[in-house]
C-alpha cells in the first residue's frame, strides 16, 4: 500500500543555518504519528514542510506517493484539501472580523461545491465537533478557547482531509479542555479513519493520539518508533532525560 | 467552605484587624491575608458581574500557595486585586491585609511605594511583560532605582546582575534585547526583574503557560527555591494542579469566582475531597495511561 504520507532525506535551512536535517519516515493511511521535541528542536518546521507551506532545501516530502514540492501547482491545489493544519493558538486561527461559519467554509472554496452544498458540510462539522449548527453565526471573540479549538478542528475536518498535522493543538488551553479536545480528536480519528501527525511537547498527548513517535533534538531525528515503546522504554539518553523531566 | 486556614485564630471581625494595621500584632499576622473578598465588574448589559464570591485565602512568610482553576474563574482577578489593579468599574468588598495593613483602602501614593517593591508580580507573557526596546540588564536595574534603593546606577546594576546570575542568565544574555532570547531566558529574565526590589511577596500568573514542558519544571523549581532563600511569600497561578501540587506548600482549588477547597498539598493533591478538584483530577491527561485511558469530558461551570 502507498504510504499516505512519506519523507525522505528532508533537510531545511534558514539563513544558512541547518534546523532540520535528514528526516525519514512513512506513515499509512489511518496511522498517527508524534512528533515530540523542545522548542528549536525542528518541530513546526517540518509540520510547515509536511504541509507544503514551504520548500524543503533538501529531501521529499510525498503525498499518495508523488512529490509535493515536483508537482505541477494545479496538481498541489486539488490535492490540498486531503491535506489540513490545525494550529496551536486558536485565537489567531481565526479572522477575528469573520462569522466563524464563513471560516469554517473557507477550505471548501477549493472544491466544486455549490453555496447550499458548502452550508450543509459546515453544519456537519460544527455538529461532529461538538457545537450547534448556530455557532456559525457568532465571531470568534464569542467563543472561549476550547470552542475557538473545536472550530479550527471543524475548518480542518470542513474538506474530508485524510490527514491532519495538528502543531501543538492543546497546549495553549487549561487542562480540562486539553482533555475535552483530546477526546475529540481520540474520536474524529477512531470514527472518521484520518491521519494525524501531531507535534507537541505534550507527552500525554502523544501518547493518547498515536501509533508511532519520533523524537526531535536540535534538528535530528534521535529516537523512533511505536509510541507505547519510545514513551514507556525510550531507548535515546535524550528521551529518556525528557521523560524522566516530566516525571 | 474552606478547611484549612491556619493560625487565623485571633483575627476576627474586620474592626479588630483594623487596628491590627498597628505594631502590636504584625509579627503574627500572616503576610497576605484575603478574607471574604467579593468583586463585581461592569457587566455588559449593566447588571454587574459577581466575579469573585467571597475569597478567603492566607499567606505566611516563607509559604508558597497555588491557586488552581479554569480560565474565567477568577483566578487573576485575584492577582489583580492584590495588586491594586483591577480594572476601572470593578466594585471591591472584603478585605485584603498585607503584613497586618488593610490594602484595600490605599490611595494610590501608598500603592506605588508597595506595588514592585514590596509585593511584585512576575506576567504569563514574559514577551509582552518586557520592554522589547531596553537590554534586560536596565529593566532589571530598573525597580531598584525607582524605589530608590541602593545610591546609585552602577550598583543597581551590579546587583541587577547578581540577579539574573541567580535566576540563570549570563552577562551576555544579561545585556540582550528580549527578542534574543528564548522564551524560558525571558521568563527567568521577568522572574529577576519582580525579585529585584526585594519583595516579601511574589505573585506568579500562569508563570509557565508559555513554556515547554521541561522548562515549566525548571521554572517553577526555581521559584521554589527562592521563596525558601528569601522567606519571600509566593501565590502561583494555575490550571494545572498535577505540575504545581508537589511545588508548593498549600493549595486553594477556585471554582466560578469561589475557593472550594484549600489545605496542604500534598494532602489535598492525594486525597481531594470537593467534586471539582476530583473531577479536575480526573480529567488530566496521563502519561502512562495507554490510548484507551478515559478522557472525562467534563463541563466546568466557566463560560
Amino acid at each position: 500500500m502507498t504510504p499516505l504520507l512519506q519523507v525522505q532525506g528532508l533537510s531545511q535551512r534558514y539563513a544558512g543555518q541547518s534546523v532540520l536535517r535528514d528526516i525519514d519516515f512513512a506513515l499509512a493511511p489511518g496511522e498517527s504519528l508524534g512528533v515530540i521535541g523542545e522548542s528549536g528542536a525542528g518541530k513546526s518546521t517540518l509540520a510547515r514542510l509536511l504541509m507544503a507551506l514551504e520548500r524543503p532545501h533538501q529531501g521529499r516530502v510525498l503525498w499518495d506517493g508523488v512529490d509535493v514540492n515536483a508537482m505541477p501547482a494545479r496538481r498541489r491545489r486539488a490535492l490540498r484539501p486531503l491535506v489540513q493544519m490545525v494550529f496551536q493558538d486558536p485565537y489567531s486561527s481565526l479572522d477575528p472580523r469573520w462569522r466563524v461559519g464563513r471560516s469554517v467554509m473557507e477550505p471548501l472554496l477549493a472544491l466544486s461545491m455549490n453555496e447550499a452544498a458548502r452550508r450543509e458540510r459546515m453544519s456537519e462539522v460544527l455538529v461532529a465537533v461538538g457545537l450547534e449548527p448556530d455557532a456559525a453565526w457568532r465571531f470568534p471573540h464569542q467563543f472561549s478557547g476550547g470552542q475557538r479549538q473545536r472550530l479550527a478542528i471543524a475548518r480542518a475536518l470542513s474538506t474530508r482531509p485524510r490527514l491532519i498535522v495538528a502543531d501543538e493543538p492543546v497546549s495553549a488551553l487549561d487542562v480540562l479542555v486539553q482533555a475535552q479536545i483530546l477526546a475529540l480528536l481520540r474520536d474524529l480519528q477512531r470514527r472518521e479513519g484520518i491521519s494525524l501527525v501531531v507535534v507537541s511537547h505534550d507527552l500525554p498527548a502523544i501518547e493518547i493520539l498515536c501509533d508511532r513517535a519520533l523524537v526531535l533534538r536540535g534538528g535530528e531525528a534521535v529516537e523512533h518508533g511505536p509510541a507505547a515503546r519510545v514513551l514507556r522504554e525510550p531507548q535515546h539518553p535524550y528521551t529518556q532525560d525528557l521523560l524522566a523531566a516530566l516525571a | 467552605m474552606t478547611d484549612n486556614v491556619n493560625g487565623m485564630g485571633g483575627m476576627g471581625a474586620p474592626a479588630a484587624v483594623a487596628a491590627v494595621a498597628n505594631v502590636a500584632n504584625a509579627a503574627e499576622a500572616p503576610l497576605l491575608e484575603i478574607r471574604d473578598l467579593h468583586v463585581r465588574l461592569p457587566g455588559r448589559r449593566g447588571e454587574p458581574l459577581h466575579a469573585l464570591r467571597g475569597i478567603d485565602l492566607s499567606i505566611a512568610r516563607g509559604e508558597s500557595l497555588a491557586l488552581i482553576g479554569e480560565s474565567g474563574c477568577g483566578k487573576t482577578l485575584t492577582a489583580l486585586a492584590v495588586m491594586g489593579l483591577l480594572p476601572d468599574g470593578a466594585q471591591v468588598a472584603g478585605r485584603i491585609a498585607f503584613d497586618g495593613r488593610e490594602l484595600l483602602t490605599l490611595d494610590e501614593d501608598a500603592w506605588c511605594a508597595l506595588r514592585g517593591r514590596r509585593i511584585a508580580m512576575v506576567f504569563q507573557e514574559p514577551l509582552t511583560a518586557l520592554n522589547p526596546l531596553q537590554r534586560v540588564l536596565a529593566q532589571v536595574a530598573e525597580p531598584i532605582l525607582i524605589h530608590r534603593l541602593l545610591p546609585d546606577r552602577t550598583a543597581a546594576r551590579e546587583r541587577a546582575m547578581a540577579l539574573l546570575a541567580r535566576v540563570g542568565l549570563d552577562g551576555r544574555q544579561a545585556r540582550a534585547y528580549p527578542h534574543q532570547l528564548s522564551g524560558g531566558q525571558r521568563q527567568r529574565a521577568l522572574i529577576a526583574m519582580a525579585l529585584a526590589a526585594e519583595p516579601e511577596l511574589l505573585i506568579a500568573d500562569e508563570p509557565t503557560t508559555a513554556l515547554d514542558a521541561r522548562l515549566r519544571v525548571q521554572v517553577l523549581d526555581l521559584l521554589r527555591e527562592l521563596v525558601a532563600e528569601r522567606a519571600m511569600g509566593l501565590l502561583l497561578i494555575s490550571h494545572d494542579l498535577a505540575l504545581t501540587a508537589r511545588r508548593v506548600d498549600r493549595l486553594a482549588i477556585l471554582y466560578t469566582g469561589g475557593v472550594v477547597e484549600q489545605g496542604d498539598a500534598r494532602e489535598l493533591f492525594e486525597h481531594p475531597r470537593h467534586a471539582y478538584t476530583q473531577a479536575l483530577w480526573a480529567a488530566r491527561p496521563r502519561l502512562g495511561a495507554g490510548r484507551d485511558q478515559p478522557l472525562h469530558p467534563f463541563e466546568g461551570g466557566v463560560r
